[in-house]
């Protein structure tokens, strides 16, 4: 055991939301007192189905809820002791980018001016940092090298998808935020960007990754929780979440009879999803939705 | 020849001139989905400092000092929009331009009363010939003017960060304020440049051949509505060729206007919104306007 750490540094670089509830107008409740941290340094992965309040959280820690005209009505956000205000331009700078669900990549904008357009809410200032930012962020992604001068929305969807997280990592981010980065991608492209999120982590940026694809997700990240209109239904490490019945049968499309007996291992996930189709039961029409 | 020389000369320097007001109209479309209707008053209240102030110290720093206080006008009007009415829609937005609107040309015909204000240009009503050609030096003043400052724009627009924070904010607000650029900075600052172009305009539409600013100066610059629309209204070089396009008709229009008494007096009044509705017939987006207007 190390020795007993003061609060300062356990705060350091964690992300830790407490009793979050948030509405949107003065009817629809979205969240309701949701907990949950990011230790640095960690995946951590939110699972739940649509209108579960994944992205509402989101957009609790980016910043961005007045733009949807949410409120936070009671709890907290803290990234790295500090309280996270709702003010997006504040959370960049703190070292918080999300990637935003669909990709959002400005189509008429050249790759290159996407890039720049992520570098604009950073603190560093000049143009030898620019470069070194975008020099980064091509040795990722070699493939934004090669379009750089391309109108952004001529490429494809994982291209696209690449770019939005290339585009989030010119801001030099601390934790990113990933809002169902394998929406509408061929499951070849969902392994490829499972890879990316990987290699990002293990640079040293904490990651907080919202997903449908549970077994995906699951496979990722080292903790998890699971969100159900707006509450967290279920919370552990992402290999106990995997083994765990309810979430089989809810995510990842499998019935009480059919479990696999190596669960910890994340490949079985994988094996499991791609089998699925093979699979009966109640999980089987929610698995064509998150493949699609 | 002379004629349609001279008169091609005049429509580029109205043309260039209606640039500077549909560019800062466009901008400001762009930034915030605001039809900016105080357009025409921000002009002539720019208009209006410069032609009071020139006496008193000098030409270009009534210039300067008009389009400092037509941007300081113009962002007082968004802060009120963001502050003041924080979550209005877009529309109501748009309606309050309308009552600004009303109460600044009120108050500035009010100060203006019926006189024509001179601006205190060193062009004064000189001309300059080119072999048979007269053009007046105001005009080619514009022209040069609106050129380094609409070149000026277009550089800042392409290059600078806050091009590229209005460029992204424009395509898709909500993942511009995810970079972490502040949506309502960009506003602010699009306002204000808009206001200053504004009154900078207002100058050379003040200047001769015309008598002076007025308070009908502040129509004159509702030509340049037709002038974004032809274009496109989210696109800045299309408010830059519509300009040109309207600023040419209206010139031959006035010019022909002999030739063309057929369609009666006035026709040069009406011409740039017949070349707007043609336009959009057979383009009904403008020229480089973005299929989907609709803004989120």
């Amino acid at each position: 055991m190390s020795p007993p750490e003061t609060e300062a540094e356990t705060e350091a670089g964690t992300l830790r939301v407490s009793d979050l509830h948030v509405s949107y107008g003065r009817s629809v409740q979205a969240l309701h007192g949701v907990s949950l941290t990011v230790p640095q340094g960690r995946i951590v992965a939110v699972l739940g189905s649509n209108g579960a309040g994944k992205s509402t959280l989101l957009r609790a820690v980016s910043g961005t809820l007045a733009l949807h005209r949410g409120t936070v009505e009671r709890g907290t956000v803290h990234f790295d002791g500090v309280r996270l205000s709702g003010d997006a331009a504040r959370s960049v700078a703190a070292g918080v980018v999300q990637v935003p669900e669909g990709r959002r990549i400005f189509g008429a904008l050249s790759v290159e001016d996407n890039l720049r357009a992520g570098f604009l809410g950073s603190a560093r200032r000049s143009r030898a940092e620019l470069r070194a930012a975008r020099e980064r962020v091509f040795a990722q992604f070699p493939v934004l090298a090669e379009r750089r001068r391309q109108a952004a929305g001529l490429m494809s969807g994982g291209e696209q998808q690449m770019l939005a997280m290339g585009r989030a990592l010119m801001a030099a981010p601390r934790l990113l935020l990933l809002d169902e980065p394998s929406l509408g991608l061929a499951p070849l492209m969902v392994q490829r960007i499972a890879e990316i999120i990987h290699e990002i982590n293990a640079q040293g940026t904490s990651i907080l990754l919202v997903e449908q694809n549970a077994a995906m997700a699951l496979e990722l990240s080292d903790r998890a929780s699971v969100l159900d209109v707006g509450q967290v239904r279920l919370e552990g490490s992402s290999a106990d979440l995997a083994a765990a019945d309810e979430v089989r049968r809810l995510y990842l499309g499998e019935t009480y009879e059919t479990g696999c007996a190596s669960d910890a291992n994340g490949d079985a996930a994988y094996a499991t999803a791609a089998s699925a189709p093979s699979v009966t039961g109640p999980g089987l029409t929610e698995l064509g939705r998150w493949n699609g | 020849m002379i004629k349609l020389t001279e008169t091609v000369l005049n429509g580029l320097a109205l043309g260039s001139v209606y640039a500077l007001i549909a560019l800062g109209f466009v901008v400001i479309f762009k930034a915030s989905g605001v039809m900016n209707f105080a357009h025409g008053s921000l002009l002539l209240f720019g208009g209006y400092v410069t032609a009071r102030l020139h006496d008193a110290i000098g030409f270009i720093p009534a210039v300067l000092v008009g389009a400092a206080l037509a941007a300081a006008l113009a962002g007082l009007v968004q802060l009120l929009a963001t502050r003041g009415l924080r979550g209005a829609e877009i529309h109501t937005l748009t309606i309050l331009t309308i009552g600004v609107d009303v109460l600044l040309s009120t108050e500035l015909n009010r100060q203006v009363g019926a006189d024509y204000l001179t601006m205190g240009d060193p062009w004064g009503a000189d001309v300059t010939r080119l072999g048979s050609i007269t053009v007046a030096d105001a005009r080619i003043a514009g022209i040069v003017v609106a050129v380094i400052v609409i070149g000026a724009f277009f550089a800042a627009f392409r290059w600078s960060r806050w091009g590229l924070s209005m460029r992204s904010a424009a395509a898709d607000p909500e993942a511009a304020a995810l970079m972490g650029i502040r949506l309502d900075r960009v506003r602010l600052i699009a306002w204000c440049v808009a206001g200053a172009l504004a009154a900078l305009a207002a100058v050379f539409l003040a200047a001769f051949p015309a008598p002076g600013l007025d308070r009908t100066t502040s129509q004159i610059a509702l030509s340049a509505f037709p002038a974004a629309i032809l274009g496109g209204m989210d696109s800045a070089v299309g408010a830059l060729i519509g300009s040109l396009v309207i600023g040419l008709t209206a010139a031959m229009a006035a010019g022909y206007q002999n030739e063309l008494s057929i369609l009666g007096a006035g026709f040069s009044d009406v011409a740039p919104y017949l070349v707007m509705v043609l336009v959009l017939l057979v383009r009904p987006t403008g020229l480089f306007g973005s299929k989907e207007l609709t803004r989120v």
